[in-house]
């Protein structure tokens, strides 16, 4: 045997972080099934606003739906309302619930580790492409909807929640921001993905733990739970951006969604990263963390959970449903008096104010025998109002479908003149009519 | 500066919850030299060369390489490179992509270093073709690619010649013994004797996580003890009754041909009197190879059944 002139050479320092992001960012969009994702996210939003915004029939089932003809902006929050629903959940799924098993599934993770010699390296670098291809997902669906909805119907004024009118300046300033607080519940997921991925490895069930749990969420959030549980879930602040176009704007629910999605990105990303290290890379029979880490994710999201109610329940004014009489009546005549306005200008009216109107709401849930509160599609309001310089009181009713989340929908019952039509005749022809049936939009946390 | 090892290895003990994959293994291996990891599945052999990748640290013993000590971090020194259970390629990407990024991570590695050992394994032609469409042997080659791209000092190989036409085998072995001339510190594992035959000075048997044997092949084939030989003559049964006379030959196969066991110089006193007996020697072969025979003895595993005894 013949020994060698070997000087001790230097250890490998990791690979530089720049590379190692540049090398995971060209296989994830390698992958057709991203980059179908991502052009499907440019494409879409963009070609569906366009195409309804222009139709006769609208999708009015879907919050802002009904003014998809009269401005661009209400298509991107309709698709902002679809995104959060199913969308981004799912899409999350497929990014971050892959970005980890996909190595699994290819039997890299030896060749990467030996690459770039440092887990946490990988780990970083895998966790910022996720997060950055969701970004851009984000920003591919945001961007198209609102180029399509300018395309299709313009950059017009846009109704809020309460009726009340945002300019195109402003109804701009908020749509971006609504996009912009998604963000949070979306990096929720994602790091539930990167969680998935991590503890299930190459198993499918990893790459749908998102988009399961966003399923599971909805069907919590569906349900008449305390509204302390229902804002302590991250998937809250999917639906709390619509609090931003009411006056006031409605930021307890909101902020509260977007802090406890924050709090789930960090945590669902940091026991990601513990397991990531703890994995042993030279068994070949690897099949995800276990059941211990399984139970670890399951027990320190549940913790996380039970914690968030705790302290949404001591530190805000949160109770039963949110839901009662006095906050629907306050909202009904409010969006009921902007909407009223708008009518008026409609029909070239003499001009009057929210304020000349008076406009009050009685409301009542399903007769005597049911308490005035909570969701439910059996309430019925009566709005009075009083034009100026009349002393007659003008009445309409309205039945209510409450939705738990807080949106209501309110469907006018006459009489005809005011509400019981769905146009209205101007002097340029018939017109929708803007009384006829509304959306609003509750603050649960409110307190009268 | 002193003259150092390219690995030397000390009482390496590693296990995996209650299995234990290595045991008080000990390892030298100096530049220029080939040497071959063997071993029936599940010795340790991919453990040991997991170690020596940086894969995974040691429960106990020392490891150096290149005169460097290895901790307990999953780091290893400049100058170590292959790969264990196949080479991690992305099938997404071209045989070029991969290899650029690898460059890229690997930092200061230019285009024409790319190129370079892309032309070293033969795929150039294929460079730009996604790794999807590869078969088992470019896929190899691409592995060693990989491998090359860093000019490792120490180069460990995980049964580098599995899926190769002998064409391909041909040229691998032909990469490996130029990197050998240079001075390159080999480490293989594989199933296959003949090619570690072909290409290792040394080979370090493996057997339920311990060494037990380790020099040159010469050696290994002398640990072998006695043979069975096929022994096809014109005449099977008097060959058979003129073997059982013979002392120290055993007639394990009294058939066609005669299959015998003993030491070479009974075989020799047979092939002797057969001839003396006008009976024509038309074949006289070792039923399994001598390097076989000696893995199969001191691994433990049985010839007839290839079970471990």
């Amino acid at each position: 045997m013949t020994a060698t002139l070997a000087p001790a050479a230097p250890l490998v320092r990791p690979a530089p972080f720049l590379p190692g992001y540049r090398f995971e960012f060209v296989k994830l969009l390698a992958q057709w099934r991203i980059r179908v994702v991502l052009a499907a996210c440019l494409a879409v939003p963009g070609c569906f606003v366009a195409l309804i915004s222009g139709q006769s029939a609208l999708p009015t089932d879907t919050v802002f739906g009904r003014w998809m003809h009269t401005t661009g902006w209400a298509g991107s929050l309709v698709v902002l309302a679809f995104a959060c629903s199913w969308g981004l959940p799912l899409l999350t799924s497929l990014i971050a619930g892959d970005v980890f098993a996909v190595e699994d599934r290819l039997g890299t993770w030896r060749h990467l580790l030996v690459a770039v010699r440092s887990p946490r390296r990988i780990f970083l670098t895998k966790a910022s492409v996720s997060l950055t291809v969701v970004v851009l997902m984000l920003g591919c669906l945001c961007t198209s909807s609102v180029v399509g909805g300018l395309a299709g119907a313009g950059g017009g004024p846009l109704v809020g929640l309460d009726g009340h009118l945002l300019s195109g300046g402003d109804a701009a300033r908020t749509v971006l921001l609504a996009w912009l607080c998604v963000l949070a519940p979306t990096l929720a997921f994602a790091g539930v993905g990167l969680l998935g991925s991590v503890v299930l490895g190459r198993s499918p069930m990893g790459l749908l733990v998102p988009a399961l749990l966003a399923l599971a969420m909805n069907l919590v959030l569906l349900l008449p739970v305390p509204l302390a549980v229902r804002l302590a879930l991250p998937s809250s602040a999917f639906v709390a951006w619509r609090g931003l176009f009411t006056q006031p704007v409605q930021t307890g629910p909101l902020l509260i969604g977007i802090a406890v999605s924050l709090l789930w990105a960090v945590l669902t990303t940091g026991l990601a990263y513990l397991l990531f290290l703890h994995r042993d890379f030279t068994d070949l029979a690897y099949d995800g963390a276990g059941r211990r880490a399984l139970a670890i994710a399951a027990g320190g999201l549940t913790a996380l959970t039970a914690l968030t109610v705790l302290v949404v329940a001591v530190a805000t004014p949160a109770s039963g449903s949110g839901i009662d009489k006095h906050k629907l009546e306050t909202s009904l005549a409010t969006s009921f008096a902007h909407l009223y306005r708008m009518q008026t200008q409609q029909l070239h009216r003499p001009a009057v104010t929210e304020g000349e109107l008076h406009t009050s709401a009685a409301c009542d849930r399903g007769g005597p025998q049911v308490p005035d509160s909570g969701p439910g599609n059996d309430w019925r309001c009566v709005v009075s109002w009083r034009l100026p310089g009349s002393t007659a009181v003008g009445s309409a009713i309205y039945q209510l479908d409450v939705a738990a989340e807080g949106r209501y929908v309110a469907d006018g019952d006459g009489p005809r003149e005011v509400n019981g039509n769905f146009v209205v005749r101007t002097p340029s022809g018939d017109a929708p009519n803007p009384l006829w049936q509304f959306d609003g939009y509750l603050d649960l946390l409110h307190t009268i | 500066m002193e003259w150092t090892p390219v690995v030397r290895a000390r009482g390496i003990t590693k296990s995996f919850g209650n299995v234990v994959a290595l045991s008080g293994v000990d390892l030298d291996i100096d530049g220029g030299q080939v040497v071959g990891i063997v071993g029936p599945n599940g010795a340790g052999k991919t453990t040991l060369l997991g170690l020596l990748l940086g894969l995974a640290s040691a429960d106990a013993g020392t490891i150096e390489i290149l005169g460097t000590r290895i901790g307990r971090s999953l780091v290893v020194p400049v100058g170590v490179a292959g790969f264990v259970d196949g080479p991690g390629l992305y099938p997404a990407l071209t045989a070029r992509q991969n290899l650029a990024a690898l460059a890229a991570l690997r930092g200061q590695l230019s285009s024409r270093e790319v190129e370079e050992v892309l032309a070293e394994v033969g795929l150039t032609d294929v460079a730009d073709d996604r790794v999807r469409g590869f078969s088992l042997g470019m896929r190899q080659r691409l592995g060693l690619a990989a491998a090359l791209l860093t000019r490792p000092r120490l180069l460990i190989l995980d049964e580098p010649a599995n899926g190769l036409d002998p064409a391909g085998k041909r040229h691998v072995h032909r990469v490996i013994r130029g990197l050998a001339d240079d001075g390159v510190a080999v480490v293989l594992s594989s199933h296959r004797l003949d090619d570690l035959a072909e290409l290792c000075s040394e080979v370090t048997l493996l057997a339920a996580g311990r060494v037990v044997f380790t020099g040159p092949l010469a050696k290994l084939a002398a640990e072998s003890g006695e043979l069975d030989y096929r022994v096809g003559t014109s005449d099977p049964s008097r060959a058979a009754g003129l073997a059982a006379r013979i002392p120290g030959l055993r007639v394990i196969d009294a058939g066609e041909p005669v299959v015998v066991r003993g030491p070479v110089s009974s075989l020799d006193d047979l092939v002797v009197r057969l001839v003396g007996a006008g009976i024509a020697v038309r074949e006289l072969s070792p039923v399994i190879s001598p390097l076989e025979a000696a893995y199969l003895a001191l691994t433990g595993v049985d010839a007839s059944t290839g079970e471990t005894a």
